[in-house]
């Protein structure tokens, strides 16, 4: 007897629930040659703001755990990606048309980017922070803050997977949350983080994944009061000197687009911070 | 067999125009245990029909105007402070500070003990009697529980009166509700309106406090609202925000027709006031809708209808600021309550 395929879904990733578009609105994935692979919910300027509010929402939370908690919780997802490389070593073979090595080694750099990223949730601070010399009888420290809601647009041009991974995991590192655009037309191996991260240790509403039209979505999310970063990293294509004017009405840290997959780097994660400067007197004894 | 000698209740000038002048305790449980059932399932469904509308563009503004027209900025905390209560009556007065087209809220509403702050605080901008500005609510008899003597209540009312509060919230006690004792009920009703009197003859508006949550099923809260409305409430209140569930779309559907009958049987107009659980706009849009569809538009008017909330005027000017200016607002751009 034959068997029927069971196709999947694919669906957004809001708040640590897997939501369709509230527009109701789809997108085919196609491989790159044009045979269809799946229907992929197209996000709408109501999905980014479910988006953001359940990232607002998950700020405390998420910022105030202890950077060594937020290490063992990034370096967790790695653990989990690890279990399912076969997968995604599958729908990026599919989708991007890569050859097995090419998709292997895809996967692979990106299990190493989180485990990278997750060391440095207790270590950044000592790199970013500061005692600052003061002529008085007091100390004067620097420390980096979280940002808060950091929106982002996932690389465009090529490795879905990695380039989604090095953009979100800088921003998580420091306690921001994040809502990202994914690749527009390689965007199922996002949904299967999704899937991964829902299953880890991160609590819902940290990472919201959108899959949908950049150029559509960013501009609401530049403007949007209540997000404090916008990343255009794979914003090339777009309009991004309007997104940049957009973000600046809202005072937003903005980092500009960039080519291919932003290498790992600890300005990636200083980035999304603000510095805490305080005062603090000198013991007695 | 004895026979049961009837207890006369205190005059209500509604309840004798309506049951007769032996009014008894009698008279009205018969009166009110005469009302027909209430079809859950029916009333579900017509909320539930009447809260599909998509209101949109000009009609959401003007929506969104006639919410923030229609709340009781409320708070009713033990840690309020006087300093709460003067940045509750700025915000009143001047709701977004962004854009001061935003029209002011209907009424401040405070513990009786908080009455004189508010009205400092309001200064010129408070109605004090008159139709026009922020009115001064209170709450009274024992709130939110209900449970102490009848004199306690009555001077509890009449101190926040005296304090200059225009309109009271009053509770009524359940326990003697739920017990089938509707005469005390109305008895204490009765007594609290007379209680609103000023010294110049006037009333302070008596809004009456069902706490829905706690009645149970909606044969009791249609019940409780004609009682309310023959003792001589102005207004019919759904909860005291401090018992879950407050007010949901149904109670305050059922609510609306008890005030339509009324207005259909007397030519009265009384008001309705869902307090506690409306924190979005989109929610407040449904009651609106339900209010014109039920009532009639005529009721969406501060004497006719409120919204008892604290969190709701927030997320209305966040949503006010989204249609002025195009892009979506965040919590930073209205004020902390």
């Amino acid at each position: 007897m034959t068997r029927l395929t069971v196709p999947k879904t694919y669906k957004l990733y809001i708040g640590g629930k897997f939501p369709r578009s509230e527009s109701g609105r789809t997108y085919e994935v196609a491989t790159k040659k044009g045979a269809f692979l799946a229907n992929a919910a197209r996000a709408s300027r109501k999905d980014a703001r479910d988006a953001v509010v359940a990232a607002r929402a998950a700020v405390s939370g998420w910022s105030g755990a202890t950077g060594y908690n937020r290490g063992q919780v990034l370096y967790r997802i790695a653990e989990l990606l690890e279990g399912r490389r076969e997968q995604f070593v599958d729908e990026l073979m599919a989708t991007e048309s890569l050859s097995k090595a090419a998709a292997t080694t895809q996967v692979d750099t990106a299990i190493d980017a989180w485990v990278w990223y997750a060391g440095w949730a207790d270590k950044y601070v000592q790199v970013a922070g500061n005692g600052n010399p003061v002529s008085g009888p007091y100390f004067n420290l620097s420390t980096p803050e979280p940002s808060g809601v950091i929106a982002i647009v996932a690389p465009q041009d090529s490795s879905s997977l990695l380039g989604l991974v090095s953009v979100i995991a800088p921003a998580l590192v420091s306690g921001n949350t994040v809502v990202v655009v994914a690749h527009e037309a390689a965007p199922l191996s996002a949904i299967s983080l999704s899937e991964v991260l829902a299953t880890s240790d991160v609590p819902g509403g940290v990472i919201n994944i959108l899959t949908g039209s950049p150029a559509e979505i960013a501009p609401w999310l530049a403007s949007h009061a209540d997000v404090n970063g916008l990343d255009l990293a794979g914003a090339e294509q777009l309009e991004w000197v309007d997104l940049q004017i957009a973000a600046a009405d809202t005072l937003k840290r903005v980092s500009g687009p960039v080519v291919g997959v932003p290498a790992p780097s600890v300005e990636r994660i200083v980035q999304w911070t603000e510095t805490k400067t305080v005062w603090h007197t000198k013991s007695l004894i | 067999m004895t026979i049961e000698s009837a207890i006369a209740l205190a005059p209500a000038e509604r309840a004798v125009n309506l049951i007769g002048s032996d009014l008894t305790e009698k008279s009205l449980k018969l009166h009110l245990e005469g009302l027909s059932g209430v079809d859950a399932v029916g009333l579900e469904q017509r909320a539930a029909g009447l809260s599909t509308r998509s209101i949109k563009t000009t009609s959401k503004a003007w929506a969104l105007d006639t919410i923030i027209k229609l709340i009781d900025l409320t708070t009713l905390e033990g840690a309020d402070t006087p300093g709460k209560v003067r940045s509750l009556a700025a915000k009143a007065m001047l709701p977004d500070a962004s854009d001061v087209s935003a029209p002011q809220v209907a009424a401040v509403c405070v513990y009786g003990d908080m009455v004189p702050y508010a009205a400092e605080a309001l200064g010129s901008s408070w109605s004090n009697g008159s139709d026009n500005g922020i009115n001064v609510a209170a709450v009274a008899t024992a709130f939110p529980s209900g449970r102490s003597s009848l004199p306690i209540k009555i001077a509890d009312t009449k101190e926040a009166v005296a304090h200059g509060a225009d309109e009271i919230d009053m509770v009524i006690d359940r326990g003697a509700f739920l017990s089938g004792k509707y005469g005390v009920v109305f008895d204490q009703i009765v007594a609290v309106k007379e209680a609103c009197r000023r010294e110049n003859g006037t009333y302070a508006h008596l809004k009456v406090i069902l706490e829905t949550g706690e009645l149970n099923t909606y044969d009791n809260v249609r019940r409780a609202s004609w009682l309310a409305i023959l003792a001589g409430g102005d207004f019919i209140k759904t909860s005291t925000g401090k018992v879950s569930p407050a007010a949901t779309l149904p109670v305050t559907l059922l609510m609306l027709e008890v005030v339509r009958d009324w207005h259909v049987l007397t030519g009265e107009k009384i008001g309705v006031k869902p307090a506690g659980g409306i924190r979005s706009s989109k929610d407040a849009i449904k009651y609106l809708v339900t209010v014109a569809e039920t009532v009639g538009e005529e009721w969406l008017q501060p004497h006719l209808f409120r919204f008892g909330a604290s969190s709701l005027l927030n997320d209305v000017l966040m949503q006010r600021q989204k249609l002025s200016t195009g892009h979506y607002s965040g919590p930073d751009y209205v004020t902390i309550d």
